[in-house]
């Protein structure tokens, strides 16, 4: 070997090691970025949550990036993939805050992962921001962490409202087995009671059920069925307003919030007509009056969503949009990335408008939206409305 | 409704799931039949046959699309056996099984990524999703006679072939004796890679006509393969038509089960009757017992 390739040799050991020295100090706390963490189920049966998430957290985290940062400091987020498995969350949340230090973390998409995650967040006193619905993530209240979904009691109360002025007193409820419709059907029930609705058949399917004639059949027979309500995130959603209107089953159907997105319209085609749900306005942006609040989020997140990723924008997309501008006003308010301080100023944000609604958080409410993030919508021609009695 | 229309209702249900189930038990056989192996990949046949068909009905008439479907997925079969199975018929059945689990992870994965996540569905092929058609009093959807109809004329076909044609009888006689067919001149591993071809094939079709009423995702094939497995074990491994009798009694149970327990019990139902008739006949209803020319079409 000649001197010049000694030389070369030893001057790349130099740089590699530099290299290898300079990464550990990119991630020390102090320096110019804030790290968040994101965890969404990009893959997976809740894929249709996470996939416009993530999407949404990176296109909003850029944007923010582009303007210059927050005060002059980049975001820097790093987005895992727990492919719907609450095992999956626990380890990646686990990797990023001990090894990764995060600021917050945003997501998990569902709630059976977020509850998952709350005791370690907490415990490490690490932001978590969900984008799942269930009301157990923020009731009772953990210190750090909130949520962005609203309620499914806000949904429900919705819905039932409705009935009452239909006057519709005999229901029944269709649940799917995942963290989302088995939360929901309890509620349901629950709620029921008090609305002084009568439940005259109450089933449960499986999340990848792929036909549930049967089972409204079974509703079908039970006498007096006035109106079903279906509650779960799943395809199934679409499945069961085709196989009502099949089996000749015609009485208004009910959806979650769940059924916000227009996939599942589309899936369903004509037998999706007249489904009523209450949503987030995302959804019928274009219908809301210029002096709404939310109008000008609403059209600047569809625009800038639809002409990135050349999809329609879903109101899932919308919770990660929320998580991750409240945790950047956090920073904005408390001047600092201490996540104590941060905590402290989310907690205290008033009539901060987002995508899902307009939040007002405070010591005792971590969810911060009321009854007025929905609206009753329905379907007509294919498309999402507002629903005018 | 009265409880006669009822019965009929849940029973036409039942059949509808059933032959579903059926298709894919078939597929179960006709590869365990001609190499002995159980290909837990079957499912994932059923799911690229509704999402090649779905892509290509973007461009071509619905007929087209179908039969595009079913002739790459059954090239993608036979490609399988080339691919893999012909080069490791050195390794022990177990082997081969536990290649098929994997390859089943690689189509979805695959899946995946050439889609995406994603449920899509083809056109009803007559009416709408809504439109149903009255049959003494139960109302059904128009797909649904599609799915009877394609199901039940696929597995005639099928069983035609078997007997009558040469082809057909080359491959009964080499799962039925593999040494004597390979004296006899038959040859082995081309009769393997058809079976592989006329099961992955099968599973597409099927994939196809139930697109529009269960719609297609990446993940549906993998439920598909565990029902259509318990199906084909409680007819009988290696009895083409006892697999068919085995995936309408699972969906019809199914059905049944959802009439008088919570819908949430009808897995547990079928597989309860599964694990009873295993205990009492461990070769399946029709099937023969071990030694007996367990492998016969």
């Amino acid at each position: 070997m000649n001197m010049i390739s000694r030389l070369l040799a030893s001057a790349l050991c130099g740089l590699g090691l530099a290299a290898l020295s300079l990464n550990p100090l990119a991630a020390a706390p102090g320096d110019n970025v804030i790290k968040i963490g994101a965890l969404f189920s990009v893959t997976g049966p809740a894929a249709f949550l996470g996939a416009p998430e993530a999407k949404t957290a990176q296109m909003v985290a850029d944007k923010i990036n582009a303007a210059g940062g927050v005060d002059g400091r980049k975001i820097q987020l790093l987005i895992k993939d727990t492919a719907g498995s609450p095992e999956k969350a626990v380890a990646l949340a686990r990797q990023l805050i001990e090894e990764e230090r995060v600021l917050a973390i945003i997501g998990p998409s569902t709630s059976g992962e977020t509850m998952q995650i709350k005791n370690l967040c907490e415990e490490n006193q690490t932001l978590l921001i969900s984008c799942a619905a269930a009301e157990v993530i923020v009731n009772p209240v953990a210190k750090y962490v909130f949520k962005t979904a609203q309620n499914d009691s806000a949904a429900i109360a919705w819905i039932y409202r409705h009935m009452k002025e239909k006057n519709i007193s005999r229901i029944a409820i269709l649940t799917g087995n995942d963290g989302f419709g088995v939360a929901g059907k309890k509620q349901l029930e629950d709620a029921a009671k008090a609305a002084g609705l009568q439940i005259v058949a109450n089933e449960v399917y499986d999340r990848q059920a792929t036909d549930l004639t049967d089972i409204l059949t079974k509703v079908k027979s039970a006498s007096g069925v006035q109106a079903v309500v279906n509650w779960s995130i799943v395809p199934a959603q679409s499945i069961v307003a085709k196989n009502m209107r099949q089996i000749g089953l015609n009485v208004p159907l009910y959806q979650s919030h769940g059924f916000g997105n227009r996939k599942y319209v589309e899936q369903a085609g004509v037998a999706a007509e007249g489904i009523l749900f209450p949503a987030s306005r995302l959804l019928v942006a274009h219908e809301l009056p210029d002096s709404h609040p939310q109008k000008a989020v609403l059209t600047a997140y569809l625009k800038e969503y639809e002409a990135q990723f050349k999809e329609e924008a879903s109101a899932f997309g919308g919770y990660a949009h929320d998580a991750l501008l409240i945790v950047v006003e956090g920073v904005r308010q408390a001047k600092s990335t201490e996540p104590a301080k941060v905590r402290d100023a989310i907690e205290k944000l008033k009539n901060f408008v987002g995508v899902t609604g307009t939040f007002s958080f405070s010591p005792k409410d971590h969810g911060g939206l009321g009854l007025d993030a929905f609206e009753m919508l329905t379907v007509k021609d294919g498309k999402f409305t507002i629903y005018k009695p | 409704m009265d409880a006669d229309n009822l019965a009929l209702q849940y029973l036409l249900s039942g059949i509808t799931k059933g032959s579903i189930y059926a298709v894919v038990a078939i597929g179960f056989n006709l590869i365990y039949s001609a190499t002995g192996v159980l290909n837990f990949a079957q499912g994932e046949f059923v799911m690229l046959g509704g999402m090649i068909a779905v892509t290509l009905a973007a461009f071509v008439p619905l007929p087209v699309a179908v039969t595009g479907a079913v002739l790459a997925v059954t090239l993608l079969g036979c490609g399988l056996e080339l691919a893999f199975f012909r080069r490791l018929r050195r390794h022990s059945v177990l082997h081969l099984i536990i290649i098929t689990i994997g390859l089943s992870i690689v189509i979805q994965e695959a899946a995946l990524h050439i889609w995406d996540e994603k449920v899509r569905s083809l056109p009803y092929f007559t009416g709408n999703e809504a439109s149903s058609v009255r049959w003494w009093g139960a109302s059904i959807s128009p797909q649904v006679f599609w799915v009877l109809g394609t199901v039940g004329i696929a597995v005639l076909v099928l069983h035609l072939f078997l007997r009558q044609t040469l082809t057909g009888q080359a491959m009964r006689a080499c799962s039925a004796q593999p040494e004597a067919a390979m004296l006899a001149g038959i040859n082995l591993q081309n009769m393997r890679t058809l079976a592989f071809g006329l099961s992955a094939g099968l599973g597409a079709l099927a994939g196809c006509v139930i697109s529009p009423i269960t719609m297609t995702h990446y993940e549906m094939g993998a439920p598909l393969a565990i029902k259509g497995f318990a199906s084909a074990v409680l007819g009988g491994l290696g009895n083409p038509t006892a697999a068919l009798a085995g995936g309408l009694m699972v969906g019809i149970l199914e059905a049944a089960s959802v009439s008088v327990l919570p819908a949430a019990y009808n897995d547990v139902a079928a597989f309860a009757v599964l694990l009873l008739v295993l205990f009492f006949r461990p070769h399946g209803i029709w099937g023969k017992p071990a030694g007996q020319g367990v492998r016969e079409h």
